[in-house]
């Protein structure tokens, strides 16, 4: 067991479940890189069932609004937006229980990592009425498929999903001097323009400016959602694209929608972009102050391999400031609670299903939904956000319950050896030594520093 | 102002505290016995001084200094006898005692002899003559000689069933949806735990300071809600639900409840304070026991037991350190009570154990033996052999229970 396994166990994995670091040890770069060789798991929903792809589930809100125009003019006293609100909701639920049961289990816990990152940098949140419906998929669908592969191809397929065109608005944006637009009187929505370019690729110093962004915005004109879910439930529709070549940064894309795919492909390939994403993903792996030395070592790579994910994934593996002991980034709390999770081997029993909610649960009343962040910036991915007084009496008062419920003759300190092993601090050992009790050594364990941080 | 307390019935409501707790079914036929037999295991080894001050010693004064309590001023003690008294939190517990529903032991532990935990905890639970020689509870091998081993008339109100209730007759489990939030001292072990991280401890200490001032709001009358717990650490919901599920005519005979915080190594307090609080819940909850019991008080003994006391003299730190010899305390309807049973020594350091503890006069197995053959009927050859293995030696104590 070495120092090096327990931080790839830790700070790249999702902590440790047992035996983990064990393995980690042996090479513990080598066990991060096999894990990112194909794209990330994908969830399996708790019942057995399946999940919904995007072209069903458009086809289901097409289906539903014409239900509800049905309704309006009949007024039969059903609700319609209810029965479906209430459905999407708890098809919500489900899809981000089976995203923690994986996270519990998973023995690549590198690439669900990546998959978590990726879906807070690329954010549509189930806060949005219209998107909590495709939200599932849309991790499933644009984010899974493509953690170490091309970040081009990742942008496109987010672009083109229907829980982003829905979530930022483009689905309704129509070129103002297009067929449709001069029919129906309407315009352009620059929301999604926007983001793509602040948030997404350039970032907001990236360098773009008004005109960029409405120029972006008529360039995704006519990108919307497929009536019979065909394609995924994407379609482009060239009679709300807004007429004529369009200048961006510089650069002229025609009204089509290679266009649009080509002003996308150049966004992504942008140096701007390249230096945002690698701050980015060294401030999430290695420090709230991301080192400049790291950030540059990684935007080169981004740079020199066309935008290559495992290329970028490899780089933070490498990265030598990655690997330095001491007291680490806060977790956010479903890192916290899953690694909890992982290091007590739960869940487990005949209740699984239960205790699986009641980690969802908890991460809520920590301050955390996944894919549910209250604005496209997503959750906040530095320690302040989440230390707070209440946030951290909160976690307490979870860990002095989860070992509560452990079977008494649970060994807490062979449990923080395994689990935890060169990480552990002597403050915690001789607090764990100290306590009344198995339940609140375990406790303890939960609550530590270097269990609250990786 | 946003209180721990409102946060944590909140998490109520949001179902969180349910993580995983399964349903309890009680679909019971015919109970062999009407009587209950109620455990209360003190987790953190209790200071029996503070519980059962013995004001009637030359000695408690000077011995007990900061920690001492007094029979007069604001928040005196309870005096039972001219001797000993109870701690000024247990006001109910002095009524049941006035009811004569209360025994009280003096210098009784368990028979181990080091200071740790864990191992105490085990000894007092497996009823072993060490740590780890036995692998079960003696609760737990009790059952079979009671007839209760069906697995629906023994009841762990915890998460999963302590040690004490663990082996091979069944049991069952129930906590109710609020759990105990963190009592102080393990809060107190957290910040020391801290230390070292800036950041965790400022947010700790900050969150601690809000608690403070809610016990603030609590402790004044006007704040003060009938039927509230003793605020931030509160043992009434344990109490009342456990105690409404002995209730039942075909309910639970034999019960354990856990109640930990009673390691008090630093600011233990004396009339006020950390430990005043922490005994002021436990007061609490033992009076919604018998309220919840209702009828079946009559039939029920209750022992409360800590796996060993504290130290007589007050550590650096204004708290006491780990000892040998404390108080367990025997509750009831069924007790033979207004009583407190004590061979005592004094407190001089001559008549301390090592010097520094109460020293160990009464083996807490002849009162659980005592106990399990007078309340339950449990014969002298099981207390012998499956229940107590070598305790031959250890004569179960008598006269406990009202005839």
């Amino acid at each position: 067991m070495s120092l090096e396994g327990a931080i790839a166990a830790h700070r790249f994995g999702l902590g440790a479940r047992p035996g983990e670091i064990d393995r980690a040890s042996r090479n513990p770069k080598a066990w991060l890189l096999s894990q990112i060789n194909t794209a990330a798991d994908q969830p399996v929903p708790l019942d057995g069932g399946t999940f919904k792809n995007s072209g069903d589930l458009v086809v289901e809100m097409f289906q539903y609004q014409r239900d509800r125009a049905m309704e309006k003019r009949n007024g039969t006293g059903a609700d319609p937006v209810k029965t479906f609100f209430k459905v999407k909701a708890q098809e919500f639920l489900d899809e981000l229980a089976a995203r923690y049961a994986l996270g519990f289990t998973t023995d690549r816990p590198f690439a669900e990592r990546l998959v978590w990152f990726w879906s807070n940098h690329f954010v549509v949140s189930a806060q949005n009425p219209r998107a909590i419906t495709f939200v599932g998929a849309f991790e499933r669908e644009a984010i899974r498929p493509h953690i170490t592969g091309k970040f081009e191809d990742m942008v496109l397929a987010v672009a083109s999903h229907p829980a982003m065109l829905l979530y930022l608005d483009n689905a309704q944006s129509i070129g103002p001097h297009s067929r449709a637009g001069e029919f129906a009187g309407k315009g352009l929505n620059e929301n999604l323009g926007r983001e793509l370019m602040e948030l997404y690729t350039l970032g907001v110093d990236g360098g773009y400016t008004q005109d960029d962004v409405i120029a972006m915005a008529k360039i995704l004109t006519g990108w919307s959602l497929s009536r019979n879910g065909e394609n995924n439930g994407f379609a482009y529709y060239d009679n709300r694209h807004e007429p004529g070549d369009v200048t961006l940064r510089g650069r002229t894309y025609p009204p089509t929608l290679e266009g649009g795919v080509a002003a996308i492909k150049d966004l992504a390939h942008d140096p701007a972009t390249a230096r945002h994403i690698a701050r980015k993903m060294v401030t999430h792996f290695i420090s709230d102050d991301p080192p400049a030395e790291s950030v540059a070592r990684l935007e080169k790579v981004f740079k020199d391999t066309n935008g290559d994910l495992h290329a970028l994934a490899r780089a933070v593996v490498d990265d030598p400031n990655a690997w330095k002991p001491g007291p680490g980034k806060m977790r956010t709390p479903v890192e916290y609670v899953t690694a909890g999770y992982r290091l007590l081997d739960l869940p487990k029993g005949d209740n699984t299903d239960k205790q699986v909610r009641g980690a969802l649960a908890a991460t809520r009343l920590m301050g955390q939904t996944p894919l549910a962040p209250p604005a496209p910036k997503g959750w906040p991915d530095t320690s302040d956000a989440w230390s707070g007084p209440d946030a951290v009496l909160t976690r307490i008062e979870w860990a002095q319950q989860v070992g509560q419920r452990m079977p008494a003759t649970l060994d807490s300190a062979a449990v923080a050896e395994m689990g935890v092993g060169p990480l552990l601090q002597p403050s915690t050992k001789t607090a764990m030594a100290q306590a009344e009790s198995q339940p609140d050594a375990l406790a303890l364990l939960l609550s530590s520093p270097e269990f609250q941080r990786r | 102002m946003t209180t721990r307390r409102s946060i944590l019935q909140t998490m109520a409501a949001a179902g969180a505290l349910s993580l995983w707790d399964t349903p309890i079914r009680y679909a019971f036929a015919s109970v062999p016995t009407d009587r209950r037999f109620v455990v209360v295991i003190l987790r953190g080894a209790l200071d029996g001084l503070a519980i059962v001050p013995p004001h009637g010693d030359k000695d408690y004064a000077s011995t007990r200094g900061v920690l001492a309590l007094s029979t007069s001023g604001t928040n005196p003690l309870h005096d039972l006898d001219g001797f000993f008294g109870l701690h000024p939190s247990l006001t109910n517990v002095k009524a049941m005692y006035d009811a004569k529903e209360v025994a009280i032991f003096h210098n009784i532990c368990s028979p181990y002899r080091a200071r740790s935990h864990f191992d105490g905890q085990n000894v007092l639970e497996t009823g072993g003559t060490g740590p780890h020689v036995l692998q079960d509870g003696w609760l737990n091998r009790a059952l079979t000689p009671m007839g209760l081993a069906d697995g629906q008339h023994a009841l762990a109100v915890a998460q999963t069933p302590p040690l004490l209730l663990s082996g091979p007759a069944r049991a069952t489990s129930w906590m109710p949806e609020t759990m105990p939030a963190p009592n102080e001292a393990f809060l107190a072990r957290v910040r020391k735990m801290y230390a070292n991280d800036p950041v965790l401890s400022a947010s700790l200490s900050s969150a601690m300071e809000l608690q403070t001032q809610a016990h603030a709001a609590m402790d004044d009358p006007a704040m003060k809600k009938p039927g509230a717990g003793a605020g931030y650490a509160d043992l009434t919901p344990l109490f009342s639900g456990g105690g409404a599920l002995l209730a039942a005519a075909d309910g639970p005979r034999v019960a354990v409840f856990d109640a930990g915080g009673w390691d008090t190594h630093f600011n233990q307090g004396s009339n006020d304070g950390q430990l005043a609080r922490r005994l002021q819940a436990l007061d609490q909850g033992l009076d919604t026991l018998k309220t919840s019991l209702g009828p079946a008080w009559s039939k029920t003994t209750v022992v409360l037991a800590t796996e060993f006391g504290r130290t007589v003299h007050p550590n650096g730190s204004n708290g006491t350190d780990h000892g040998t010899g404390g108080a367990a305390l025997l509750l009831g309807g069924a007790v033979q009570g207004g009583v407190v049973h004590a061979e005592w020594a004094g407190l001089s350091s001559s008549a301390l154990q090592e010097g520094r503890d109460q020293p160990p006069r009464t083996d807490l197995r002849a009162l659980f033996k005592g106990l399990l053959a007078e309340q339950m009927g449990v014969p002298a050859s099981a207390l012998n052999a499956a229940v107590f293995p070598d305790s031959g030696a250890v004569k179960p104590l008598s006269g406990l229970i009202r005839a």
